[in-house]
């Protein structure tokens, strides 16, 4: 039997999730992900619901610490924020948070964690031809770091038995150089399945800063996901505004065009790609658009929405389109795409992306069917 | 559900030989039950504040969740864990290095020594374990009565007036807290004396609630808030500070109601007397680790280990005093002061700063002054008495501020007056602003009144309001604050719709 704790503990998550207990959430800091710093480390949040309680205001009240430093030196070691930026120092006191190395299986570990994700269950040929080598036999050659000893060890103990030098009472073995054995690798080949992302985007001028940092951050998460459920991954990048070409990921999250927006024009650049690069029935593709919900004209949604059914759809996993909400865009696209497709259709998945804090929300929209 | 199991073989060998290096260096404690765990089980016991069995509330899953992650990630491990209570337990994390449990252990007797003859744990209660065991009881059979939700959403509100307590309580003994409890609910209930005193309290609670239950199921606010009018406040009650005892007797309130709030009153008076104490008691834990290690038990292989988690457990911090370090220091400076005789009028008035520099009366009154400071002082009176400017400058010690213009705190300086004065600042009633009621009829209205003794910080506000919102789901009425921000007094309300200022 589980320990009582961990229903306690299921309870606690629960609230941070917001499924029960509504009126603590105002009291709910941090969100659930791993954020990642940039140099390599991730910033875990610890969620911690604070019971409100009577405290004294940080700001006045200072404190005490021992060690060197003269008047007017910094308590923690660190630069100071922007000039009457205090908020986040006094803020960040007292809280938990924890800053650590991850690796990349580890983060993605943790998404999955959080957001219940299930795993993806390909489909298509395992193609993909992956080598890996394991140590699974012996040899008599090979590195001291590979030194297998008990075996080494029964070599000279046979070849002193053999040849009469072993001493029951004594039971001292020197092995000899011809004694020692070795770990040695085996090649394995294992098929992968494969696949591709290819992410477009609406880089017309209604999409700003902010739109595209969310984009950003999602792909990052929705690439970590896919990267740990296939071994090898492509990625293509697709923007558009009322034409559409193919860029690397730098340029496709730093242009910015002052077009109008022809959302054909990246849908069949899609189709294009996926007709010349990659065969469905060998790779696993997931098409995702990003955009605001504008679109030039209902003539081009309608080419659009043929492209999409025509091509696109039935030769991918699922296609997914994520409106990121700008106060420029109309949103009419989403409109157009849920009156065909619905929200509950297995193929098409649509969401809203209101701002940061909906991304997790979102990314567990795109990934929870576990295609 | 046995996750700890008793220590047997080495462990239990080593046991027996620290316990003797105690008894020889005059601890006296009630008997340590050793127990070890993995990293799991003390995970969980850490995170219910030490005990096995503890109400179903998610903030222990909270801790236990924050413990985990910080244990999961490498960032953090819990060496050890004792609990006051007689016997006296305490838990070994089987992953730690032998010369750690030696360590803990030693550790461990120095907290039992101070568990069993400080003062302020005179009173508590050492059949902790089972109280809390009971609570736990109690409270999951109201769950199952009245709905988790319901139960725990009353346990939040209550947490919230869990900090708000009078110390001077911990001088009345369990049993007579309990008694009063028991009276207050027995008062509440209007019932016929045919209740037989010979059965046990846990039946007779849950007889009468069945009996309220079927008899006078309409008890509706109304009848209650009538109930406050009605009842006598006795006037030498206020001003108070024991805030959950006031809401016992006056607010009004359901018998499962007054019981959880009794419950979460009697834990956090369990608690309290480790709050007021926390330098001083893991000053003298550590002085006796580090006497009775590097005196006994440390073997030469051990040295450089031994070093190294001592100085671990002692590093300093700039952001925070470590109690363990300053509690040590202190032990340790005092011992010396009355070896040397560096006390009383004659030292005291010395000018001359090489006499003084050289002082040695050979007094040797070392040990058994701290001896008796552990038994009489809590960290007020600790610090108070015995925290010297030359202590405070050897220890280096600073003072820091919020600097608004660069944005982070910086070092104001190393004034000593103003390290003392900061320093019991923090300590003045267990770091927690002095909150009492000051009058449960305010202007006639049946309001709450509560003043906060401004001690130089001010409260923060937004928390003052939730704090309000929550009293004011308990009492019912109005709940009103008078305080002080930035030296002027002001006054504020909860309606239980809005917080505001009363002009």
């Amino acid at each position: 039997m589980d320990h009582p704790i961990k229903r306690d503990h299921t309870r606690f998550r629960k609230i941070v999730k917001g499924k029960i207990r509504d009126s603590l959430k105002k009291y709910i800091s941090h969100g659930e992900m791993p954020l990642p710093k940039g140099d390599g480390t991730y910033r875990i949040p610890m969620p911690q619901i604070e019971t409100p309680r009577f405290k004294f205001g940080e700001k006045q009240q200072g404190g005490l610490g021992q060690g060197e430093g003269n008047p007017g030196d910094p308590v923690d070691g660190q630069q100071g924020d922007q000039p009457g930026d205090g908020k986040e120092a006094g803020d960040s006191e007292g809280k938990k948070e924890l800053e650590i190395d991850l690796t990349i299986d580890e983060l993605a570990q943790i998404l999955g964690d959080e957001l219940e994700l299930p795993n993806i269950e390909p489909k298509g040929k395992k193609c993909i031809q992956s080598m890996t080598d394991r140590y699974t036999s012996i040899g008599v050659v090979g590195p001291d770091s590979l030194k297998h000893f008990k075996r080494s060890y029964k070599e000279a103990l046979k070849r002193q038995i053999a040849s009469g030098t072993y001493d029951p009472s004594n039971p001292v073995i020197i092995p000899h150089r011809g004694d020692f054995r070795y770990r040695s690798a085996n090649v394995n080949i294992e098929y992968e399945n494969s696949a591709v992302v290819i992410y477009m985007m609406d880089v017309s001028g209604s999409m700003g800063d902010e739109q595209k940092e969310i984009v950003r951050t999602e792909s990052f998460w929705i690439n970590l996901w896919l990267k740990s459920q296939y071994k090898d991954i492509e990625i293509r990048y697709i923007i558009h505004d009322a034409t559409a070409k193919e860029v690397d990921e730098e340029t496709f999250f730093k242009t910015r065009e002052s077009g109008g927006t022809l959302i054909s024009s990246a849908y069949r650049l899609c189709r294009d790609i996926i007709y010349s690069d990659y065969d469905f029935s060998e790779w696993n593709i997931y098409p995702f658009h990003f955009s605001d919900g504008d679109n030039w004209s209902t003539d081009d949604t309608k080419a659009c929405l043929e492209i999409l059914d025509m091509d696109i759809i039935p030769n991918s996993n699922m296609f997914c389109y994520g409106q990121v909400e700008s106060r420029y865009g109309s949103g009419q696209f989403f409109k157009d795409l849920d009156g065909k497709y619905g929200t509950n259709s297995d193929d098409v998945i649509l969401s809203k992306i209101a701002n940061k804090e909906a991304i997790l929300d979102s990314i567990k929209e795109f990934l929870e069917k576990g295609k | 559900m046995h996750r700890s199991k008793p220590i047997d073989g080495e462990l239990l060998k080593l046991k027996d030989e620290i316990q003797q290096y105690a008894v020889e260096c005059g601890l006296e404690f009630d008997e340590v039950i050793f127990e070890v765990c993995d990293y799991q089980s003390i995970n969980i016991l850490a995170a219910q504040g030490g005990f096995p069995n503890r109400y179903p509330h998610w903030r222990f899953g909270m801790d236990y969740d924050q413990l985990s992650k910080g244990y999961t990630y490498g960032l953090q491990k819990i060496y050890e864990m004792v609990i006051n209570s007689k016997p006296c337990y305490a838990y070994l994390f089987n992953a730690n290095h032998f010369v750690d449990q030696k360590i803990v252990m030693a550790h461990v007797y120095g907290h039992a020594d101070f568990f069993r003859n400080n003062y302020w744990f005179k009173g508590t209660n050492k059949n902790m374990m089972d109280v809390m065991a009971n609570h736990g009881t109690k409270i999951r059979r109201y769950m199952d009565r009245y709905g988790q939700d319901k139960i725990e959403n009353f346990i939040d509100k209550v947490l919230s007036l869990e900090n708000l307590l009078d110390p001077n309580v911990l001088f009345e003994s369990p049993e007579q807290d309990r008694r009063r409890r028991e009276q207050i609910v027995q008062e509440k209930r209007e019932l016929a004396s045919d209740q037989d005193d010979e059965r046990s309290k846990a039946l007779k609670s849950y007889m009468n609630s069945k009996i309220d239950k079927s008899e006078a199921p309409a008890t509706t606010d109304l009848d209650l808030e009538e109930k406050i009018d009605h009842q006598a406040l006795n006037p030498s009650d206020l001003p108070t500070r024991d805030i959950m005892k006031f809401m016992l007797g006056y607010a009004p309130l359901e018998d499962w109601q007054a019981d959880i709030i009794g419950i979460l009153r009697e834990e956090a008076y369990y608690f309290l007397p480790q709050r007021m104490t926390k330098i001083m008691n893991e000053g003298w834990a550590s002085y006796w680790h580090s006497t009775i290690m590097t005196q006994r038990a440390v073997r030469a292989s051990e040295i450089v280990d031994f070093a190294d988690h001592h100085a671990g457990v002692m590093a300093m911090s700039r952001k925070q005093i470590n109690p363990y370090k300053i509690g040590i220091e202190l032990f340790r400076d005092i011992e010396y002061r009355w070896d040397t005789g560096r006390f009383g009028k004659e030292y005291q008035d010395c000018e001359d700063m090489t006499v003084k520099a050289n002082w040695d009366k050979d007094t040797g009154l070392g040990k058994k002054k701290i001896f008796e400071i552990r038994k009489t002082h809590n960290d007020i009176t600790f610090i108070d008495e015995f925290f010297t400017q030359e202590f405070c400058e050897r220890q280096q010690l600073f003072t820091y501020n919020f600097n608004p213009r660069s944005g982070r705190y910086e070092i104001d300086g190393r004034e000593f007056q103003a390290i003392k004065a900061k320093l019991l600042a923090q300590l003045t009633n267990f770091g927690v602003p002095v909150i009492e009621v000051e009058s449960s009829n305010h202007a006639n209205r049946g309001e709450i009144l509560l003043r906060h003794i401004h001690q130089g910080v001010d409260l923060a506000l937004t928390y003052a309001a939730d704090t309000m919102k929550n009293i004011f789901a308990l009492w019912k009425r109005p709940v009103n604050l008078v305080t002080t921000v930035e030296g002027k007094e002001l006054f504020y309300q909860h309606d239980g719709i809005e917080f505001k200022p009363v002009a």
